[in-house]
């Protein structure tokens, strides 16, 4: 992170001060992300679509974490933070996700599948 | 707040050591100068009074449980409705009250906001505005419970499973209220201990100059901040569920039971580890204090806890092998529970290492210390064997499982926060307690414990099974047993309480260093100035002890700067 | 006030270990800060701080860690919306109808577009250009009043539609396997058949799945059922329960339909497997996602309702944060006015700031997840 002690931009001072032009230009691509993300949906691609979708979410937000939210000047820690939160969301989500596909097929149906007349 | 105000106005602190008389204690005087103080010492001083109040609130439910339980029902004498619902109350009320509100804040909110920023040599927790802020929701998230004491009570086991908790008509709504407070009071606490530990370390202390009290406080914080928003979330979901009936947890309406259990160990498993890894913290600094040695193993002893912390997260399902989960999800979660095992015994082999050849002095903290090994070692062992899918079904949701977690959550983590006060008690007060008496109270207490508990291995073993207000005849013998034994608990824990009294209103003036540890908050004065250090105490290895003397006319250690500094070269070479 | 004494104090009794200074080097320079008394100290530099580098650091770490507490309290929902989707994927396909992906895209905008403000606003404070930083701040209040009129918008739409969770009103309830209520429910499946329909594309009904339906028994109402007129049936589902699920078709007839209560969960397994495989027979995958009515299965009809559940928890618990940065936005738009930010000192913009974008990223994930189901 030594970017942040040498850059010109700010010399004095605390924190590091992100130039307009990036963050128009940040800007101007998250807004062609969400367009390309709905654009997508008009394509059948098959499962592919939700992936594609959460890709570009992660890019998008990847953008706004890197420079809206001054993580690429940060300190390495506060980014690790975040990376940390969304790893042990994977975990949960993860193992909640393959415990529940397993057991689905254990579920009783609800009680007027079983046929009353037959 | 009487409690805290008395000893102040009586004039019994009277700022020893301090050239200008005032310690933080009667630094500034009347009820708001306590209820808006920014004082970590002063906020640790009042989440003790409200912590150990739910203490003996909870503690009176589960002593009003175990009598019900002194009888059981016969022909001639059958147990009534009524009699069956309060115990329903009793065991659910005594399990929450003694959860939320005692075993996950007693530690890290009591010992660790008094002795975090000493032990760093810093002025503050980083936050100390969020700090108070934690207080009042503790004592918000207490009203809620009052609350729900008053209005009907709790039927439903701490864990609020659903269906039933959506179903009950009693006080399930204001309860998880209750508990989503007390969750921000707990995620408040975490995130301030890790930021002051990340940022207020001062020159010369590394990570790996760290207290391991303070290890364990940051393993512990981070399970604080990465676990309880999800506890905060599935309270919610289960309050939108009982309130609108959204059903995503109903059967009835489609949704899925099991979920709510996913949703509710993920993070009460973790929790189990907010309630030890900082009792083990603890552990740590007694042992070495008494057995005046280094520690042994100082980095096993460190990574260990945040090894805990983070495999912490990775076995959640061990309590629902019999809830309908996959047999893969439990063979998966069986196998990643063994390997907590690995660092939980790194921390024990690493502490009896330390007592190996050491100068052992049996004072009440070490006794509380030897306790905790001895509690921990079984409760520990225990859940290995839970944690083995054929052995848990045949035990699960019987007293084997009662008597586990009681080993841990009251036997070990009760321990070692008792050994933590009595080790600290001179520095938060400057007053000493009455040694024989405190060493009768861990006796009864060491005793009522295991009478209370340990015979619950065996009524589990042979069948009795947990949460039932009756019980068949041949399980009698093992309840009278427990419940003399809880008696003999009581007895000790209100020894301790009037000792504890005792010691603030008649007891001792405390030296500065009673034990001659050489960690940060015992190079001030006892009680600490307001602003923690008069001089600024030089950093050195926290378990290097040679540079205190012992001083016969005061009862302790006396700092010999000559000494710290050879001791300081010997170091750098 | 007890503040003030401890900053006065502290520069009597300060300094702070100086024997091995690793750390203060890489901190601001503090020349005569011993002596110097409080005239030296900035004002918002709070007692326990050294410098304001590390007041400022430590603002931003608390509110990281801040933001990872949220990011795992949605991340329950986040899980509850993994496993129903991904247990029942076509009840999402069928749900996400109701919703207007323009709508949530214009959203996205709105949302970003104060985002890029809020992210000049910091800058704004960092240069000390007070005009600048009031005018951003009020842009991003009113993002966030302009997205929470377009949810305001989406949410009486389905409200008007009977969507809304609360057991007063969600059409979709089914309880022990019968709609709660039948009018309702035959409005909403109505208006969400009729958008799924119009989404384009095929037909349904036609050709394998319509056969599917035919060799069933017959049953009340299943003639007009394959018209696709959804309100009958929902009437069937109301009146004739047991027989419109038989007719939902699986393919050993005998051994399901004279199944009594499945003696053994693994019965009910093969039950209920039954009945999902139908669905997902009747599933036009092949490309079309315009899930009707009659395609989902017993089972998935009477969840349906969770997807509205979830959708509105998701963005009711993500409004809400909207409107709390709102809040904290307005307080700071009064601060700026009275001059509180500067070069020196902006650490609340900054971490409000970083609040706003997380609510911002919480958004880029819900909106593919919930408007884009494909
Ligand atoms: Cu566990």
């Amino acid at each position: 992170m030594s970017d942040a002690h040498t850059n010109d931009d700010h010399n004095h001072g605390i924190g590091h001060i992100t130039p307009v032009s990036l963050l128009v230009g940040i800007f101007a691509l998250l807004i062609f992300f969400t367009v390309l993300t709905v654009a997508v949906t008009y394509v059948d691609l098959g499962p592919a679509n939700i992936w594609i979708a959460l890709g570009v979410a992660v890019v998008k937000g990847a953008l706004v974490g890197l420079y809206f939210m001054h993580l690429r000047y940060d300190s390495p820690f506060n980014g690790l933070i975040l990376v940390t939160a969304f790893l042990f969301l994977a975990v949960f989500i993860g193992i909640s996700l393959m415990d529940t596909g397993e057991y689905q097929r254990n579920i009783p149906p609800p009680p007027t599948v079983r046929p009353v007349t037959g | 707040m009487s409690v805290i105000q008395d000893p102040v106005n009586s004039g019994v602190y009277s700022g020893q050591d301090q050239p200008g008389g005032t310690n933080y204690i009667n630094h500034s005087k009347g009820v708001m100068s306590w209820l808006l103080t920014l004082d970590h010492k002063r906020i640790g001083l009042m989440y003790m009074v409200s912590v150990l109040s739910a203490f003996a609130l909870g503690g009176t439910f589960a002593i009003i449980l175990r009598t019900m339980l002194f009888t059981h029902s016969s022909p001639e004498n059958p147990i009534s409705d009524s009699g069956q619902e309060l115990y329903n109350q009793m065991f659910t009320l005594h399990g929450a009250v003694l959860v939320f509100m005692f075993i996950i804040p007693a530690v890290p909110a009591i010992l660790g906001n008094m002795i975090l920023p000493l032990m760093l040599g810093a002025k503050d927790v980083a936050f100390p505005r969020l700090n108070l802020l934690s207080w009042y929701c503790y004592i918000v998230g207490g009203l809620f419970f009052l609350f729900v004491l008053l209005s009907g009570g709790l039927d439903t086991g701490w864990t609020f499973y659903t269906p039933y908790s959506t179903s009950t008509s009693t006080s399930v709504a204001a309860a998880t209220l209750g508990a989503f407070v007390l969750g921000f009071s707990s995620i408040l606490t975490g995130l301030n201990f890790i930021a002051t530990i990340h940022m207020l370390r001062p020159p010369g202390m590394g990570w790996f100059q760290l207290p391991l009290f303070l290890w364990a406080l940051y393993a512990t914080s981070l399970i604080q901040v990465l676990a309880t928003p999800v506890l905060a979330i599935t309270l919610l979901l289960l309050l939108a569920e009982k309130v609108l009936h959204i059903g995503i947890f109903d059967p009835a309406l489609g949704g899925d039971p099991v979920l709510f259990q996913h949703f509710f160990w993920f993070y009460s498993h973790p929790a189990v580890y907010i309630m030890i890894l900082p009792a083990m913290g603890i552990i740590s600094e007694l042992i070495s204090t008494f057995s005046r040695r280094h520690i042994f193993g100082y980095s096993f002893i460190a990574f260990s806890s945040i090894a805990i912390a983070l495999l912490g997260f990775l076995v959640w399902g061990h309590h629902m092998y019999t809830s309908g989960q996959s047999g893969m999800a439990n063979a998966v979660f069986s196998l990643i529970t063994f390997s907590v095992a690995i660092p939980s015994a790194i921390k024990i082999f690493n502490w009896l290492a330390t007592m190996y050849k050491g100068s052992i002095s049996l004072a009440t903290p070490m006794l509380y210390a030897l306790a905790f090994i001895w509690l921990f070692t079984i409760g520990g062992l225990t859940g290995v064997f839970l944690g083995s899918l054929a052995l848990n079904i045949h035990a699960h949701d019987t007293y084997f499982v009662v008597a586990h977690f009681h080993y841990v959550m009251v036997g070990s983590m009760m321990t070692a926060f008792l050994g933590g006060m009595y080790y600290w008690w001179p520095k938060m007060f400057g007053k000493m307690y009455n040694e024989p008496v405190a060493k009768v109270a861990w006796f009864l207490i060491f005793a009522g414990f295991n009478l209370t508990f340990f015979i619950q291995f065996i009524a589990g073993s042979q069948g009795m099974p947990r949460r039932y207000a009756d019980y068949l005849p041949e399980y009698a013998f093992f309840h009278k047993f427990s419940t003399v034994g809880s008696y003999v608990l009581a007895a000790g824990l209100v020894l301790v309480l009037l000792n504890w009294i005792h010691a603030l209103l008649k007891g001792k003036k405390a030296p500065q260093n009673p034990w001659g540890s050489n960690t940060l908050e015992w190079h001030t004065s006892s009680p600490p100035p307001h602003e923690n250090f008069a001089e600024t105490p030089t950093v050195s290895d926290p378990y290097v002890m040679g540079a205190w003397d012992y001083d016969e006319s005061i009862d302790g250690y006396v700092h010999n700067p000559q000494k710290a500094q050879e001791l300081a070269q010997q170091g750098h070479h | 006030m007890p503040s003030r004494d401890i900053t006065e104090d502290r520069h009597d009794a300060d300094p702070r270990p100086r024997d091995i200074t690793d750390m203060s080097s890489d901190s601001a320079p503090q020349p005569d800060k011993a002596h110097g008394g409080h005239d030296n100290r900035p004002p918002h530099l709070a007692h326990h701080f050294e410098t304001p580098k590390q007041q400022f650091e430590s603002g931003k770490l608390g509110m990281w860690l801040f933001l990872a507490t949220e990011i795992l309290m949605f991340g329950g929902l986040f899980c509850a919306y993994a496993i129903y989707r991904g247990n029942h994927q076509d009840v999402f396909l069928y749900g996400y109808g109701a919703l207007d992906k323009m709508w949530g895209a214009t959203n996205t905008v709105v949302l970003l577009a104060s985002s890029l403000t809020m992210a000049w606003a910091v800058r704004a404070a960092q240069k000390g250009q007070q005009k600048l930083l009031i005018a951003m701040l009020v842009a991003t209040f009113m993002g966030g009043v302009g997205f929470m009129g377009i949810k305001a918008v989406e949410y009486k739409a389905k409200y008007d539609h009977n969507l809304f969770p609360g057991q007063q009103f969600n059409a979709f309830y089914y309880e022990s396997g019968k709609p709660k209520y039948p009018e309702k429910l035959a409005h909403a499946i109505e208006y969400i058949d009729g958008r799924n329909a119009g989404r384009g594309g095929a037909s349904h009904g036609t050709d394998g799945q319509g056969g599917e339906h035919s060799d069933a028994a017959p049953a009340p109402g299943e003639g007009q059922v394959l018209q696709g007129a959804g309100h009958q049936q929902a009437e069937a589902d109301a009146q004739a329960p047991a027989a419109v699920i038989v007719t939902a078709s699986f393919a050993p007839p005998a051994d399901v339909t004279n199944l009594a209560p499945p003696a053994s969960p693994a019965d009910a397994g093969v039950l209920d497997s039954a009945i999902d495989h139908a669905g997902v027979v009747q599933t036009p995958h092949a490309g079309h996602t315009q899930i009707l009515w009659e395609d989902l299965s017993q089972t998935e009809r009477g969840k349906v309702h969770i997807f509205f559940e979830i959708y509105f928890l998701m963005t009711g618990l993500h409004g809400l944060h909207v409107l709390i940065g709102m809040g904290l936005i307005g307080w700071l738009i009064l601060k700026a006015r009275a001059r509180t930010f500067g070069k020196e000192y902006f650490t609340p913009v900054d971490v409000i700031g970083l609040y706003w974008h997380l609510v911002d990223l919480i958004w880029i994930f819900l909106f593919p997840l919930l408007y884009l189901i494909h």
